[in-house]
């Protein structure tokens, strides 16, 4: 019989400890995790950050990531995006009766390696276990906390006319590769999810350029929605060049198949950054040497025209604006 | 895959829309047949390279806006039903019925999964033995051989709870209904490239010899789209209209012959009823007598004539989706378009479709010149 998860690891007695002491804290143990006390104490000193996000990918595993790399490194993210250094997460975890140990196994120890790669540490944390069909497998919540330098101000309000924008790399890799193995629309593909924790990369952008105005993750929605909401956040124009934007010859690929423009399809490695003309090659070179942003391209720049607009000129010359996504992505029927 | 950036190059564009320039003299009115087509056209900004001489028009080639409204009653009537899997394309999810969607009828506890073909509803009715599965075949020649393909292996298989609402509809007739209709004047039509993989060139040759109308079979990339402006270009100057394919690579003059021969296995000819364009004789695919244990209409017979008689069908009303799809007037003349209705809150199914004209003119933001 395989190992599975009981609707009894939830009950609160012997043996939802014994999932706990067995599953997570060997692997995730840290100082302050280890105490085991309703709430991990901590100091901090300056101004701090604080995000939360819940992750229901569905499939739990896909390739170049999980569920669980995913839920430590959207919030990183989430963090690193506003300038912070990301300190602290906390892990909450709802499981569907029936998932099987050895699957929950393999997360938590995605969970450790995001984290490590990351460099913050989980520090409280809960699980809960559901009957079967009341959750998916699994569902991750996991908030943050993180602590912003100095100086630093970074909000998706900061972009100025004139300045550029710069993407860290080729886009719609996760978005494609979760696809790629969905029930009925599996296919063949060597991609894999760019999932990614973009703290360092974040740190040597704003060691490069303390001025650095935006930065954000283009997640769901793509680079396209993340544009839009720039521009409307700062009431600008934007004016990118669809040449210069980066993607995989098989996101193109898979694109050109399902009927989708890859500026709409999920990232979860990847980030835009808005810097003045003056800073940006400065900020590009720096990227370049992060393994995240080996591809970072300078792919437009911020207008005073067409405010709360953004304006792509397409790869045969003519503009036309590109919207925020609507909807769902849908593939083609014929 | 090969052979994307090569169909992309903006070298090459140019030059053809130099070229389309240099011969284009008479003022001609083209139709895109393919909600591909426009969607392609609107993403790359194609018409900003055609002369002014060049006026495109949208037509009916969206499975989703062109399936009656009645007919999605239908689909939703029967996913109210208790024991039921609906099975459907995703895009007819969101599309307002008369008085519903399938998205609420989902919402309200209907049984309902969005696939991407019907190989899939296929595999959800294996693993639900205990009820019957719908397949909402919507669709053009396509998604018709796929579908017939489904009903063969069910059969093979000895699946009893599979079950197709066939609104299929072939694209010939349509064509020469509107052409006969004669409500827009076209010089020139942009041939459905996908459609004509499955049918070949063949059963077009109607559209030159009886109505005097270019036809040029087109792909989907920009370069595909307009090297057909520049044949259809060509024909129209020089006063002689046929059926050509610039879509080498996918199409045939004779088809897929094994996909037509599924479709001819397992359905017959029938007349369909078309949105904005009424029934159409001829124009739609049944399921034959020798696979009608499949048909959804005949299964559910009952069901589907007494909520037919309890909520009879009605259009939204200003919605003009009906005019939309026969080119007889562009998004942007709908008064709804853009205010009452957009994505996110459609009222027809132009809006909806990512095949849709007016979904198109939304995105690509058909305003900005």
């Amino acid at each position: 019989m395989n190992d599975t998860i009981l609707l009894a690891h939830g009950s609160g007695g012997k043996l939802s400890h014994d999932l706990v002491e067995r599953k997570f804290l060997p692997l995730l143990a840290n100082p302050l995790l280890d105490k085991l006390d309703d709430s991990a104490i901590f100091e901090a000193n300056g101004r701090l950050a604080f995000t939360t996000d819940s992750y229901v990918v569905n499939p739990i595993f896909f390739p170049g990531g999980d569920i669980g790399r995913l839920a430590v490194c959207g919030t990183v993210n989430d963090l690193s995006m506003n300038g912070a250094k990301p300190l602290y997460l906390s892990l909450s975890v709802i499981i569907e009766e029936g998932l099987l140990m050895a699957d929950l196994e393999r997360i938590v120890q995605s969970i450790k390696a995001a984290a490590d790669e990351a460099q913050v540490n989980i520090i409280t944390g809960d699980t809960k276990i559901v009957n079967r069909g009341q959750a998916d497998k699994l569902f991750i919540t996991t908030s943050g906390i993180g602590i912003i330098p100095a100086g630093i101000d970074i909000s998706g309000a900061n972009a100025k006319a004139g300045d550029r924008v710069i993407l860290s790399g080729t886009i719609g890799d996760h978005g494609i590769a979760i696809m790629s193995q969905r029930e009925g629309l599996r296919f063949e593909t060597l991609l894999e999810s760019d999932c990614a924790p973009l703290n360092k990369l974040v740190a040597q952008i704003v060691e490069a350029c303390p001025n650095t105005h935006c930065l954000r993750d283009p997640t769901r929605g793509g680079l396209a929605t993340t544009l839009n909401e720039f521009a409307k956040q700062s009431n600008v124009g934007i004016a990118v060049e669809e040449d210069k934007i980066p993607v995989k010859k098989e996101v193109k690929a898979a694109c050109e198949l399902l009927g989708f423009d890859p500026i709409y399809v999920a990232n979860e490695g990847k980030l835009v950054a808005i810097v003045e003309p003056g800073d940006a090659n400065k900020v590009l070179a720096q990227m370049k040497q992060n393994c995240y942003g080996r591809d970072a391209a300078i792919i437009g720049e911020i207008t005073n025209d067409h405010t709360g607009r953004v304006i792509m000129k397409t790869k045969l010359g003519p503009s036309r604006i590109i919207d925020m996504l609507s909807g769902e992505l849908l593939p083609r029927i014929c | 895959m090969k052979f994307i950036d090569e169909y992309q190059n903006s070298e090459l564009a140019k030059k053809l829309a130099q070229r389309i320039t240099g011969h284009s003299v008479r003022s001609i009115r083209l139709m895109e047949f393919c909600g591909g087509h426009t969607h392609a056209i609107m993403r790359y900004g194609i018409r900003q390279l055609l002369p002014e001489t060049i006026e495109m028009k949208s037509g009916p080639g969206c499975p989703v806006c062109v399936t009656a409204i009645g007919d999605l009653d239908k689909a939703i009537a029967l996913a109210h039903s208790p024991g039921v899997i609906i099975t459907t394309f995703g895009d007819m999810m969101r599309v307002p019925g008369s008085y519903s969607s399938l998205q609420q009828a989902k919402a309200e506890g209907a049984n309902i999964r969005v696939v991407y073909s019907t190989m899939d509803a296929l595999e959800i009715t294996k693993a639900s033995p205990n009820k019957s599965v719908i397949f909402i075949g919507i669709g053009f020649e396509t998604t018709a051989p796929t579908i017939a393909a489904s009903i063969v292996k069910a059969e093979k298989e000895r699946i009893g709870n599979f079950y197709v609402l066939s609104f299929l509809k072939l694209t010939p007739p349509v064509m020469k209904a509107l052409l006969g209709l004669g409500e827009i004047k076209l010089d020139g039509i942009i041939g459905p490239g996908h459609v004509c993989v499955i049918t070949g060139s063949h059963p077009y040759r109607f559209i030159p010899e009886k109505y005097g109308v270019a036809y040029v079979i087109s792909g989907f990339e920009p370069l595909d789209i307009l090297l057909s402006v520049d044949k259809l270009v060509q024909q129209i100057e020089t006063g002689s209209p046929k059926v050509e394919i610039a879509y080498r690579r996918g199409v045939k003059p004779e088809g897929n012959r094994k996909a037509l021969e599924l479709m001819q296995q397992v359905f017959e000819i029938d007349g369909a009823d078309w949105r904005g364009i009424g029934i159409v004789p001829q124009s739609g695919l049944k399921i034959n007598n020798k696979y009608q244990h499949f048909d959804a209409n005949n299964a559910f017979s009952g069901l589907l004539r007494s909520a037919r008689n309890d909520k009879p069908a009605k259009e939204p009303k200003g919605c003009r989706c009906g005019d939309v799809v026969r080119g007889a007037a562009t998004p942007l003349e709908c008064k709804l378009f853009g205010k009452a209705c957009t994505p996110e809150k459609p009222i027809g199914p132009c809006m909806v479709s990512s095949e849709g004209a007016c979904a198109a003119y939304y995105q690509y933001g058909a305003s900005y010149e």
